[in-house]
């Protein structure tokens, strides 16, 4: 049987109700929550400060660190053992590449831009909600920022393209699965995260990159008001 | 390195005031404690104090028993200093920061017997419930020990087993069955610094402290754990004053669970 | 002809479209992108005349030469002081810039600054490295002995002091304490307790309120009314 009605009863180019609020962590330069579907990310940017040891400094300019964490209690299955695994790690290297694109940090030589992502609770699509929630940090940090960073998961179950998968359909037992997150500068449509597991054909893989275009806009106005919601008392 | 502030924090605190406004043996506002925030967890919680953010959850896990108490369950409870919350916490294994919190909330849960471990054996020498706590500051404000103590509490009030068939765990599926909750041992630290004792202290204040004393007691008063911390000796005088405000202090606190 | 977009006084994000059309001009924390004037930063848009530009409302201090600045010393090397300026760099301060005093080869430096004081000084200069040279030498420039220092979003420092000084000569006034403003975000102030509370809060108010008009008249108001503790001095 073909998979051409959601589980949850979603439309195929629906995400997951989204969640996002900046200014969260006191302590941190700049921070953000964004919460999707099940899936909830924490980020807290830190910076742009003292970067020891001195061989990891650049001269020219500063440089953009990121750490992906799932707390222990943060999967539906067993607990999670702390400390970073091969799997944190990927996603912590993907996660920074996927947020470069978008600053500038000439202003800052030698230093660094820490930025701490959590994620309390996970069902699915973890490192676009980390992500998301980041790059909301980031510009909440005051940096130097052509863009925000948009991303989400895109993918194809039993012959269906989807947008956002869950974990039912990540894990669909019934016919094959493509699950393809990617990170977008919504204003230009560039791609800064391409990932892809599972089998697709180039023709509907561009159709869906296609189709990521206008699902980003809608991620990027949750981002933007989210934003203005905090700073808004200083308007007039 | 601090000596300066605290100079200014004593002579605030002879005036009967702290550096941010607060009374002395005040805790700081609101305090918030909200269970069941986190889906994935059998049990979960997040406690606010102030600005203070901690967050718990509770896994469930089947195991074997120790062989020196084959028909008892345990508790593990684990603290991470995420680099997130402060910005002097750094990437890495625990460090001892981070062990002593776990240990000084797991003596608390432990010893007042708050959870019956024969409760948590399914089968004698076989098979025992592991109740692993796990402890995830999001903002650290000051006072880990007492917002991470409450947050594990209420963790655990909120656990409920998931499905077990035996076998293997199925955790898609929760019971409606409870971890009973016997006693509810509350941590109040109460700290020194000069000739005065104040409670729940801030940043500032952690940096210059010249002893803590973090007193875990139950409804009834009694006490279950305690741990001193800091780099000065206390007096039974002063260890007499301090076991009194935790007592009191821990009253107000169980309120909010 | 152009299009403005955004409302003056707005808050604008990362790549928001301020304006379109070729007759406005992109001023600072924006930037072009063919027709489109966008935001390169979060902040406030201030439309003047034909410019559109944003004003920051969050980020670290950078140091910048001629900046008033309180630093906390964290080391002392034979030859000087290092000091944390609450920015991404350290800055150094020489024995030749530190006191008029003349100091012997070899004495002990902790006694004219130990670890841990802080100090009000003025950066000299700033490479392109962000190696940031300070000095003790100019009025109003010393060690800061006795009260706190807190932080402050060194984006609104310039409205806690005001033009001229004007804001924080009020709360100075009405609260009977000492502070200095360091550009740097950080603030030392000392006084009576209840006091130096209450000029706290007046900063605080400051800081939340910074972009909004009538701020010294609320500022006034505020002291005064809970300037009860004035009697008690």
């Amino acid at each position: 049987m073909p998979y051409n009605e959601r589980i949850d009863g979603r439309k195929f180019d629906e995400t997951r109700e989204i969640e996002a609020k900046v200014g969260v962590i006191a302590r941190a330069d700049g921070s953000a929550m964004f919460k999707i579907g099940n899936t909830w990310a924490y980020a807290a940017v830190y910076g742009p400060r003292n970067l020891h040891p001195k061989f990891l400094q650049d001269p020219q300019k500063g440089i953009l660190r990121c750490n992906y964490n799932m707390m222990p209690f943060s999967s539906s299955g067993e607990r999670v053992r702390p400390g970073g695994s091969r799997r944190s790690k990927e996603i912590s290297l993907v996660t920074g590449k996927a947020l470069l694109p978008v600053l500038n940090l000439d202003e800052y030589p030698n230093s660094v831009v820490d930025v701490f992502i959590e994620l309390p609770q996970t069902e699915a699509g973890s490192r676009c909600a980390g992500i998301c929630a980041a790059s909301m940090a980031l510009a909440d940090a005051g940096l130097e920022m052509k863009d925000l960073v948009c991303a989400v998961s895109f993918g194809k179950v039993d012959g269906s393209l989807l947008v956002d998968l869950d974990y039912s359909e990540e894990s669909y037992k019934d016919g094959p699965v493509a699950d393809i997150p990617i990170a977008m500068m919504p204003n230009s449509g560039k791609i800064t995260l391409l990932q892809m597991d599972g089998e697709i054909r180039k023709e509907e893989l561009m159709e869906l990159i296609e189709k990521a275009k206008k699902v980003m806009a809608d991620i990027y106005e949750v981002q933007k008001k989210a934003l203005k919601e905090k700073y808004h008392e200083v308007e007039i | 390195m601090h000596k300066e502030l605290r100079s200014h924090i004593i002579s605030f605190l002879h005036a009967g005031i702290r550096l941010d406004g607060r009374k002395l043996t005040e805790y700081r506002k609101p305090i918030e404690v909200e269970q069941g925030v986190v889906k994935t967890a059998e049990g979960s919680a997040r406690v606010k104090i102030g600005e203070t953010d901690v967050m718990v959850g509770v896994k469930l896990e089947v195991g074997e028993p120790y062989p020196d108490t084959p028909d008892e369950g345990t508790i593990i409870v684990g603290a991470e200093l995420l680099p997130l919350s402060n910005p002097e916490f750094e990437l890495g294994p625990p460090g001892i920061q981070a062990i002593e919190l776990a240990r000084v909330v797991d003596r608390g849960i432990r010893e007042s017997k708050a959870l019956d471990f024969r409760k948590l054996c399914i089968e004698p020498g076989k098979k025992i419930w592991m109740v692993i706590i796990d402890i995830c500051p999001i903002n650290d404000a000051g006072n880990l020990f007492d917002a991470s103590s409450l947050a594990a509490l209420a963790a655990l009030q909120d656990a409920k087993y998931p499905a077990f068939d035996g076998e293997k765990v199925d955790y898609k599926e929760k019971t409606d069955k409870r971890l009973e909750l016997e006693k509810t041992p509350i941590a109040v630290t109460v700290i020194k610094i000069g000739d005065k004792f104040i409670v729940d202290p801030d940043v500032e204040e952690e940096k210059v402290i010249d002893a803590r004393l973090t007193v875990s007691s139950m409804e009834d008063g009694t006490l279950c754990a305690m741990q001193k911390g800091g780099d000065f000796p206390l007096t039974i005088e002063d260890i007499d004053k301090m076991l009194d405000i935790g007592i009191e202090k821990a009253k107000e606190l169980r309120k909010h669970l | 002809m152009s299009k403005i977009i955004v409302q003056d006084k707005s808050i604008a994000v990362p790549g928001e479209t301020l304006a379109v059309g070729m007759d406005m001009l992109p001023g600072s924390g924006t930037y072009r992108e063919g027709e489109s004037i966008k935001a390169n930063r979060l902040g406030l848009a201030v439309i003047d005349g034909r410019t559109i530009k944003l004003i920051p409302l969050s980020g670290r201090y950078i140091p910048k030469t001629g900046d008033t600045i309180i630093c906390k010393v964290i080391d002392v090397s034979f030859s000087g002081w290092r000091l944390d300026t609450n920015s991404a760099y350290s800055a150094m301060m020489s024995m030749k810039d530190a006191t008029s005093e003349f100091i012997a080869r070899g004495a002990n430096l902790t006694q004219y600054y130990d670890l841990g004081d802080y100090v009000m000084c003025k950066i000299v200069n700033v490479t392109s490295q962000k190696l940031v040279d300070v000095t003790m030498k100019g009025p109003g420039l010393r060690k800061l002995r006795g009260g706190r220092v807190i932080e402050v979003d060194p984006n609104k420092v310039p409205r806690i002091i005001g033009k001229q000084g004007s804001m924080v000569i009020m709360i100075k006034d009405a609260t009977k304490c000492n502070i200095s403003v360091g550009q740097n975000g950080l603030v030392w102030i000392d006084g009576e307790p209840l006091n130096e509370l209450l000029a706290i809060q007046a900063m605080r108010k400051i800081e939340r309120e910074s972009h909004l008009s009538g701020l010294t008249d609320k500022i006034k108001d505020f002291l005064e009314k809970n300037g009860v503790h004035r009697t008690n001095v």
